[in-house]
């Protein structure tokens, strides 16, 4: 992987970059499925990363070798723990991806409600209003009158 | 003593198991996840209290010393997480049992809630427990994979559509948090924390600070702090009730206590802390003016939810000890009253048909016991005096004017606006939804509300009730561990017994 020097090679690194960028080019689209292989690509470019970060060398086992030609075990292990992690967490992605094409018939991530409650206001001209309803004692027949009340609904119990 | 500590993860792990072979035999399977939540709660409070009198607990899972294998500590910080994330837990676990059992709305959690629930709460326990920064990262993934599942539970094309998003942005985050972990090990040649200590502080400035910046930011993420915090209120109101109250108490806390953790013993200094106060500040008063232009009683506590984190991050970033407590505090105040909130928001839709505001009045009169359960615990997030919000706010905020300058006293100024906005918020949904002529969205007959759902409401209310009883002792905790996180020293001691190699 390296000839004994002291940082990882250029081919890695730059695998690193390239893999890094076009996943988080593809995250960017609407498109679940694109943002699929995004992660995917994205997910391996960081594990690439973890590994480039350990020292390379030989198989670390006790008594294969000196102590100081010995690769170090721990990126290794660590970027196994996180390919079945990333491996997870992309199978969920992909189940998400194909039950929304399933129910909508496309795979795009829609705006959400507020988005769409916005754009619809400001396609009418209208100003947002939440406070709507009757005020005041007058809409109210049972605010002006506190005769006493009959029974409290929550106790009626029928099923 | 120590071999108590891996139980809030192996616990809830082996229900997991349990439950998910007894998916055929409700009555068991519940048994089961609420001894299991139980056993935790115990677990927990035993630890606060060894760690409380004696200093951090500190176990090594694998047999290996410190910086070599793995570590689970719970020093006074994290064993105070744990005791309030497992009663909230419990409290919510009985809830969604009360609403299972029930069997009114299509929104009763379905046979494969209860081991993901309990897997959700191992990952919640294993990340407050993490004594190296992959381990750490090992404890969000499992409480992240449980929550892709609880947030679209049943498949529906609303979860789904708001759960895809909440899915890439969680995926995003995790992935930056990996690469911020290949990194510090790149730097640094170690994970445990308590390693890190001594050796971030022996990198030169720059690459401290990249490394900084990049946990901050998968932290961020998770903790919705502003910039990032776009996705929460579009995914967490459509889940069940149930979800989104432990979603809304507990993950985005998780993220808060990793920045505590990471602030203070990685990275202490306060390189960032002008950075931190600028996106506090933004939180809260952003957070807030979403909230006050909502008409959905779930989406507006989104909103509370996103702007009251805004405080723990100014706590983080004075980082002065009186700061700190305030800071952890109020992470613990706001766990227990935003889960209350949305439990209750659950139960009026239960008995009212919908959260829309524009759907609801005169609720007080048609339910006076629910009227009660909102307006607590709504008084106590905006701050008003006897309650524990309002002395969280007044700790941080006397941190701040403690501190002096001109940024903590502007985010001073922006703590009060965003409490009154709060208060504006709370006593808007009062007004509309509680009282004026009673109007309910559902034409269906009047049924008692389920005994489980209203008793673990209720319990939830007192225990942020007793908060304000006991905040003097609970200040006390809270200072003795932001003491120890600004010394660092009984941390790292405890991890390293012969000191750093």
């Amino acid at each position: 992987m390296r000839d004994g020097g002291v940082g990882p090679t250029l081919v890695l690194v730059i695998a690193v970059g390239v893999l890094t960028a076009t996943g988080v080019t593809l995250l960017l689209e609407r498109s679940l499925t694109r943002i699929l292989l995004g992660v995917i690509l994205f997910g391996n470019g960081v594990n690439l990363l973890i590994l480039v970060g350990g020292r390379s060398g030989g198989a670390p086992v006790v008594g294969a070798g000196p102590d100081e030609e010995m690769s170090d075990p721990l990126p290794q292990a660590m970027v196994l723990t996180a390919i079945v992690i990333t491996f997870g967490l992309t199978a969920f992605l992909a189940a998400v991806a194909y039950r929304s094409w399933y129910l909508g018939g496309d795979d795009e991530v829609q705006d959400d409600v507020e988005d769409q409650q916005i754009v619809a206001l400001a396609a009418r001209n209208e100003v947002a209003n939440a406070d709507l309803g009757g005020e005041g004692p007058g809409d109210d027949p049972e605010q002006v009158d506190p005769e006493p009340p009959q029974r409290p609904r929550r106790s009626g119990g029928t099923r | 003593m120590n071999q108590l500590l891996p139980l809030p993860v192996v616990v809830p792990l082996l229900g997991a198991a349990l439950t998910l072979i007894l998916v055929n035999r409700p009555r068991l399977q519940r048994a089961v996840s609420v001894v299991a939540l139980g056993t935790n709660l115990v677990v927990a409070v035993l630890l606060l209290v060894r760690a409380h009198r004696d200093g951090p607990v500190v176990t090594e899972v694998g047999g290996w010393p410190a910086p070599v294998g793995i570590v689970l500590v719970a020093d006074q910080l994290a064993a105070l997480m744990l005791v309030v994330s497992s009663a909230v837990t419990l409290c919510v676990l009985v809830y969604s049992i009360g609403q299972g059992r029930a069997e009114t709305s299509e929104s009763a959690p379905v046979s494969i809630y209860h081991p993901t629930y309990l897997v959700l709460t191992a990952g919640i326990c294993n990340a407050f427990l993490a004594g190296d920064l992959f381990n750490l990262f090992v404890g969000f993934e499992i409480l992240l994979a449980a929550s892709f599942v609880l947030i679209t539970l049943g498949g529906t094309e609303a979860r789904l559509r708001t759960g895809s998003t909440y899915v890439v942005v969680g995926i995003l985050s995790s992935m930056i948090f990996l690469a911020g972990v290949g990194l510090v090990y790149a730097a640094t040649g170690t994970l445990n924390l308590a390693q890190l200590a001594g050796r971030l502080d022996a990198l030169p400035d720059g690459v401290r600070l990249a490394l900084q910046l990049m946990l901050l930011l998968a932290f961020g993420i998770k903790a919705a702090v502003f910039p990032l915090s776009a996705w929460l209120p579009d995914s967490y109101p459509t889940a069940p009730a149930p979800v989104t109250a432990v979603f809304a108490g507990l993950l985005t806390k998780v993220g808060v206590y990793a920045i505590i953790r990471t602030e203070t013993l990685l990275f202490p200094g306060g390189q960032v802390a002008n950075l931190l106060m600028v996106v506090a500040g933004l939180t809260m008063v952003v957070g807030v003016l979403g909230a006050v232009a909502q008409s959905d009683m779930k989406r507006l506590f989104s909103f509370t939810l996103v702007s009251h984190i805004g405080y723990m991050i100014f706590g983080v970033a004075l980082s002065t000890t009186a700061a700190l407590s305030g800071a952890i505090f109020y992470v613990v105040h706001h766990i227990t009253i935003q889960t209350t909130l949305f439990l209750v928001a659950g139960l009026v839709e239960e008995r009212a048909g919908s959260t829309d505001l524009r759907r609801l009045g005169g609720l007080a009169r048609v339910t006076p016991l629910l009227a009660v359960l909102f307006f607590v615990p709504a008084m106590n997030l905006a701050g008003i005096p006897p309650f524990s919000g309002f002395l969280g706010k007044v700790g941080l905020l006397q941190a701040g004017v403690a501190q002096g300058g001109p940024l903590p006293w502007v985010l001073v100024v922006a703590g009060t606006a965003t409490s009154l906005l709060t208060l504006y918020a709370a006593s808007r949904v009062w007004n509309i939804a509680f009282w004026r002529a009673p109007q309910l969205a559902t034409a269906e007959p009047v049924t008692r509300l389920p005994g489980l759902m209203v008793g673990a409401t209720t319990a939830l209310v007192v225990l942020g009730l007793a908060l304000t009883v006991a905040a003097g002792p609970l200040f006390q905790v809270t200072a003795d561990a932001a003491t120890d996180l600004r010394l660092r020293t009984p941390y790292v001691r405890a991890v390293l017994p012969g000191g750093p190699p």
